[in-house]
């Protein structure tokens, strides 16, 4: 599959000045992206994960072309996007969750026709690309109100339609649903998985909400530190995370905490007993086991939660 | 990008700027009636300063009212006072907004420009006819009857914006290293208002000072344009001399911000702002 973004060794090295006296400055050096490689093929959707300070918006300023990469070599659409940024704009769209490229005072239409001023697309095109947007999205109502007057959900999907006018190969959003209520976040996933269905836009998603992964893209990249720590299917996170699942077991009465081969008890409550084992092993052995010594009333099966996947991830990660 | 899609994108800018102000109604009265009362406030001290003075600075009692009254009508679209872009452009590249701008396929400058001169477009008609009417009907003014005169006066407040827009540009870029543009803003501000003749004409200021202050490019805001209306630079010749002046102002900082711009922008890209 032909790759459409690809990354081989990209660094990003600030010199950051700290005034350390009062005529005394001290130079340092902040790898904020330290060697990293990765490619995106046409069409895919991958989420793109790692704490504040990770790194994921300057790889993302590197892919729009606002930021050089100090080392390395960046491709967007055969693209060197730090050379001729321009040309490449006219075949990605961004979004950025906390700020828009909307015209504050005016409203939402007069921004879209300017969109089309701004990257020439044929009146024809823009008519229908508006049309099927302002359909998905539920903006009909919103063209004519100033952006100011917007929630931020609405806002947010008036900047999506922005970004999507000129027809981009390529996506880039930066935490699309920061700040958005329930409903507004399911609009803006379903509008995205539609899209990708659809027209094949490859996207790039960075952000907090891990539920934006699971509900969007199969293939998850973690970035701490300004390196890539994993990059690959999200089911393999747990693995990789050595992350468990836990098997609560109600017994007949209060016992002294479990000994079952594969599992270990973490808490004991009464009746009550907690086993963790590790998340890619199977439940029913340990079941068997436990059923087949202690006198079992009722069990639950608890998967890992990916939060605590990530976190202990970024943990192990050198932090 | 080509010529006719370029100039059909700046248009959009423009008129975006222009609607941008227009939606704000009770501001933009509100505008007008400072407008007009610091006109008849400054009107009746020029008066008296003419009384006792008379053709100062070459200027006769009418000349000087019509001064004080074309002069309240360009503040808002000089933005001499106050207001314009800058101090929304600092903001954006404080909060890192100014990122958005960036990577879109559109000039930083000219779209600045063309976005401040529909603003000015606006406030000229909006926050400058309605002033210069009030003071035509109270005070006895030095309006000329010749078209010609006027439409040199517009071409020469046009050049005046543009002169306007490139210095507040270089003000307005500071913030990429500065951070927070509030000093150079205030020194930028009182500058501008002395050096383009807010406080007094310049043609009142003697020796080699005045001749200093009326090269200066600040001129080109309000001293100028209004000398062009008054015909004082006799005839056509010093119009047309006034006029290049203006040009050659607003070619020299217009390049000079995008000599800045290079820099803040590359600045950007290899630091990351």
């Amino acid at each position: 599959m032909e790759a459409l973004i690809r990354l081989d060794g990209v660094e990003k090295v600030f010199d950051v000045r700290k005034r350390t006296g009062l005529l005394r400055r001290e130079r340092r050096q902040v790898r904020a992206v330290d060697g990293i490689s990765f490619e995106v093929p046409r069409g895919e959707m991958v989420g793109y994960i790692g704490p504040n300070g990770a790194g994921k918006s300057t790889t993302i300023k590197m892919l729009t072309g606002i930021l050089t990469p100090s080392g390395g070599r960046v491709r967007v659409a055969g693209i060197d996007p730090a050379r001729e940024r321009t040309r490449l704009a006219h075949r990605i769209g961004v979004v950025f969750g906390q700020r828009t490229t909307l015209w504050w005072d005016l409203p939402l239409k007069d921004s879209y026709a300017l969109m089309r001023r701004m990257y020439r697309i044929p009146q024809a095109r823009y008519a229908a690309n508006l049309e099927r947007c302002v359909e998905l999205l539920e903006l009909e109502k919103l063209l004519d109100v100033p952006v100011r007057q917007l929630s931020l959900g609405q806002r947010m999907r008036g900047d999506i339609a922005a970004a999507l006018l000129h027809d981009p190969e390529v996506l880039y959003l930066d935490e699309p649903t920061i700040g958005l209520d329930v409903v507004s976040k399911a609009k803006v996933r379903a509008f995205l998985r539609d899209m990708n269905a659809e027209s094949g836009t490859t996207v790039l998603l960075t952000t907090h909400d891990l539920q934006d992964i699971e509900q969007l893209c199969e293939r998850v990249m973690v970035i701490d530190h300004g390196r890539l720590v994993y990059d690959g299917p999200l089911s393999g996170l747990h693995s990789a995370g050595g992350s468990e699942r836990t098997l609560v077991v109600d017994l007949e009465r209060g016992l002294p905490p479990l000994d079952v081969p594969g599992a270990r008890v973490v808490k004991v409550e009464g009746p009550r007993q907690w086993l963790a084992f590790p998340a890619e092993s199977s439940a029913a052995p340990l079941v068997a086991a436990v059923a087949a010594k202690y006198p079992l009333l009722d069990l639950s099966v608890r998967e890992p939660d990916i939060e605590d996947v990530i976190a202990r991830m970024y943990a192990g990660g050198g932090g | 990008m080509a010529g006719g899609d370029a100039v059909r994108l700046y248009a959009a800018v423009a008129a975006g700027g222009f609607r941008r102000y227009a939606t704000y109604g009770t501001a933009t009265a509100a505008g007008v009636f400072t407008n007009t009362v610091f006109g008849f406030i400054v009107a009746y001290t020029y008066i008296a300063l003419w009384d006792e003075r008379p053709h100062l600075g070459g200027y006769d009692q009418a000349q000087a009212l019509t001064f004080v009254w074309i002069s309240q009508s360009l503040l808002a679209a000089g933005a001499l006072i106050g207001g314009g872009f800058q101090e929304e452009m600092q903001e954006r590249i404080r909060t890192g907004d100014i990122a958005v701008d960036l990577y879109r396929p559109a000039d930083l400058q000219l779209w600045w420009l063309a976005a401040d001169l529909g603003r000015a477009a606006f406030q000229l008609l909006a926050r400058g006819v309605p002033p210069t009417i009030a003071g035509a009907l109270w005070f006895d003014l030095a309006l000329p009857a010749d078209p010609l005169r006027w439409v040199l006066f517009l071409v020469s407040v046009w050049l005046g914006l543009v002169v306007g827009f490139a210095l507040r540009y270089l003000v307005g870029l500071c913030a990429f290293w500065l951070l927070d543009g509030s000093g150079v803003n205030m020194m930028s501000l009182l500058v501008s208002m002395f050096c383009s003749g807010v406080l007094l004409p310049l043609n009142v200021f003697p020796g080699a000072f005045g001749e200093v202050v009326r090269m200066l490019p600040w001129s080109s805001m309000l001293q100028v344009p209004i000398d062009v209306l008054l015909g004082e630079g006799s005839g056509a010749g010093g119009a047309g001399a006034a006029l290049a002046f203006q040009a050659a102002w607003a070619v020299l900082l217009l390049a000079a911000g995008r000599v800045l711009q290079a820099a803040a922008t590359r600045k950007v890209v290899v630091q990351g702002g």
